[in-house]
C-alpha cells in the first residue's frame, strides 16, 4: 500500500510542479468555451441550449491534452521498466498513475464549471448539473484514455494515435453526461436515468481501464 | 543462491539476437558479459530482468527466497536514469525506495555516493554522471540479491567509478550476484566472462 501512496504522490507531485501540465488543461478549456460565444454569437438562447454540450467537449479535450504525458514520461525515462519488475500488481499501478493524473486534471476541470457556465448563459442549477455529471464522467475519460496511453506509449508521437483511439471509445461517456445534464435544465427526461447510466459506464471505464492497459504495457515492453 | 540460464535465444524484431545461451553465476559471483555492439548484452540483462521475452531456454534463480519472482529480486541498471526531472535528489531516491520496498534510509546512500549536498537540488541540474551516482545510490538505499548493471561505469569519473568498484565489492561480500554488461574493466576482479556473438 506505502508503494501505492508513494507513486500517487510523486505523480500529483510531477502535475503540479512546473512543466507538469496539471494547470495547462484547466487552461486549455478555459480557452475553448471561452473562444464558443466568439463563434457563435451574442444568442443567450442558444447558447444555454447548447452550453452543456460545449462544456463537455471542452471537458473532453482538455483532458485529452494530458493523456499523452500520464505513461510515456515514465517510458522514457526507464522508470516504466522499474515498475514492471517490482512486486507491486501493475493494474494496481496504473490505476494509482490515473488517479493521480484525474485529481489532477479531471477535478480541475469540474471545479472551473460553475465558472465557465456564465460564459454559457448557465444558471446555477444548470451549471451544478453540467459541473456534477462532470465529476462523475470525467474518471471515465481518464481510464478510457488510460488504455490508449499504454497502447501508444512506445510511439514517438503517441499523441495523435491516441487522440484517434481514444476519442471514439468516449462516445457513449459524452451522450450520457450530456444528455443528464440536459436532462436536468431542460427536461423532459428524469435526471437520473442518463445519470446512472453515466456513472455504470465510469464504473465499467475502471475495471476495463486498467486490466486492458496493464496488459497493454505488457504486451508493448518488447 | 544462483542465477543459471540454459539455451536461452532471444529474438526481437524477428532478427535472432543470440541462441542457445548457457550461464552459471553463483553467490559472491560476479558475470562480466562482453561483446561487440548488438551482440545481445543490453538484451540478456533486459531478459533476466524479465523486460524482454524468453524465445526459448530457462531461466531461474536456484536457492532464492520463493515468495518473490525472478525480476522483484532484481536490481536492473540500463541506460536510462528513471528520474524525473522536476523531483529533488532526495525526492527521487526516497521514491523509489518506497515504491521498491526498501527498509534503509536513503539519506545514507547519498552520503555514500557523494550526493548529500545536493540532496535538496532539482534533478533537472544534475550533470550526466551525478545523475548516474543518483541512479547507482538506488542499488545501496533498497537490498537486493540480484545486481544487473548495463555499462554502470558510463559517464562517472574516476572518483565514483572507485566508489562504484567498493559497493560491488560489497555486494559480493555479501553474497550477492551481479551480471554486468561492459566493454572493458569495471572493476570487478576476478568475474567471469560471457562473450556473446562471433568477432573481437
Amino acid at each position: 500500500m506505502s508503494a501505492l501512496a508513494a507513486l500517487f504522490m510523486r505523480d500529483v507531485r510531477l502535475a503540479i510542479r512546473v512543466g507538469g501540465g496539471g494547470g495547462i488543461g484547466v487552461l486549455f478549456f478555459l480557452t475553448v468555451v471561452v473562444l464558443m460565444p466568439f463563434a457563435i454569437g451574442p444568442d443567450l438562447a442558444l447558447l444555454g441550449r447548447i452550453g452543456p454540450a460545449i462544456l463537455w467537449l471542452g471537458a473532453l479535450l482538455a483532458s485529452l491534452l494530458t493523456l499523452d504525458r500520464l505513461l510515456a514520461g515514465d517510458y522514457e525515462d526507464g522508470s516504466l521498466d522499474l515498475i514492471l519488475m517490482a512486486d507491486t500488481p501493475l493494474e494496481l499501478a496504473v490505476a494509482a498513475k490515473a488517479a493521480a493524473h484525474w485529481l489532477t486534471t479531471g477535478l480541475p476541470l469540474v471545479i472551473a464549471t460553475p465558472l465557465l457556465g456564465l460564459f454559457m448563459n448557465l444558471d446555477g442549477r444548470a451549471s451544478a448539473a453540467v459541473a456534477l455529471t462532470l465529476l462523475v464522467g470525467t474518471p471515465a475519460l481518464t481510464f478510457i484514455g488510460l488504455i490508449g496511453g499504454a497502447l501508444s506509449v512506445a510511439l514517438r508521437r503517441g499523441g495523435l494515435l491516441l487522440a484517434v483511439l481514444v476519442l471514439p471509445l468516449t462516445v457513449p461517456v459524452l451522450i450520457f453526461g450530456v444528455s443528464a445534464s440536459n436532462a436536468a435544465i431542460i427536461g423532459p427526461l428524469p435526471f437520473g436515468t442518463p445519470f446512472t447510466i453515466l456513472c455504470a459506464l465510469t464504473l465499467v471505464s475502471l475495471v476495463v481501464g486498467i486490466f486492458a492497459a496493464a496488459a497493454a504495457l505488457r504486451q508493448g515492453m518488447e | 543462491m544462483r542465477l543459471e540460464g540454459t539455451g536461452l535465444t532471444c529474438v526481437r524484431g524477428g532478427r535472432e539476437v543470440f541462441a542457445g545461451l548457457s550461464f552459471s553465476v553463483g553467490a559472491g559471483q560476479a558475470l562480466l558479459v562482453t561483446g561487440r555492439n548488438g551482440a545481445g548484452k543490453s538484451s540478456l540483462l533486459r531478459m533476466v530482468a524479465g523486460l524482454v521475452r524468453i524465445a526459448s531456454g530457462r531461466l531461474a534463480l536456484a536457492d532464492a527466497d520463493p515468495e518473490q519472482t525472478l525480476p522483484e529480486q532484481a536490481h536492473y541498471l540500463g541506460h536510462l536514469d528513471t528520474l524525473k526531472s522536476s523531483l529533488t535528489v532526495a525526492e527521487n531516491l526516497s521514491f523509489w525506495t518506497r515504491y521498491l520496498g526498501g527498509r534503509s534510509a536513503p539519506q545514507a546512500a547519498l552520503v555514500e555516493l557523494g550526493l548529500d549536498a545536493l540532496a535538496d537540488l532539482p534533478a533537472a541540474y544534475l550533470s550526466a554522471g551525478q545523475r548516474r551516482r543518483l541512479s547507482l545510490a538506488r542499488l545501496r538505499a533498497i537490498k537486493r540479491p540480484l545486481w544487473l548493471l548495463d555499462e554502470p561505469t558510463s559517464a562517472l569519473d574516476q572518483d565514483a567509478q572507485d566508489i562504484l568498484a567498493r559497493l560491488m565489492r560489497d555486494h559480493l561480500a555479501g553474497g550477492g550476484i551481479i551480471v554486468a554488461a561492459a566493454h572493458g574493466a569495471i572493476g570487478l576482479d576476478g568475474a567471469g566472462t560471457l562473450r556473446l556473438g562471433a568477432g573481437p
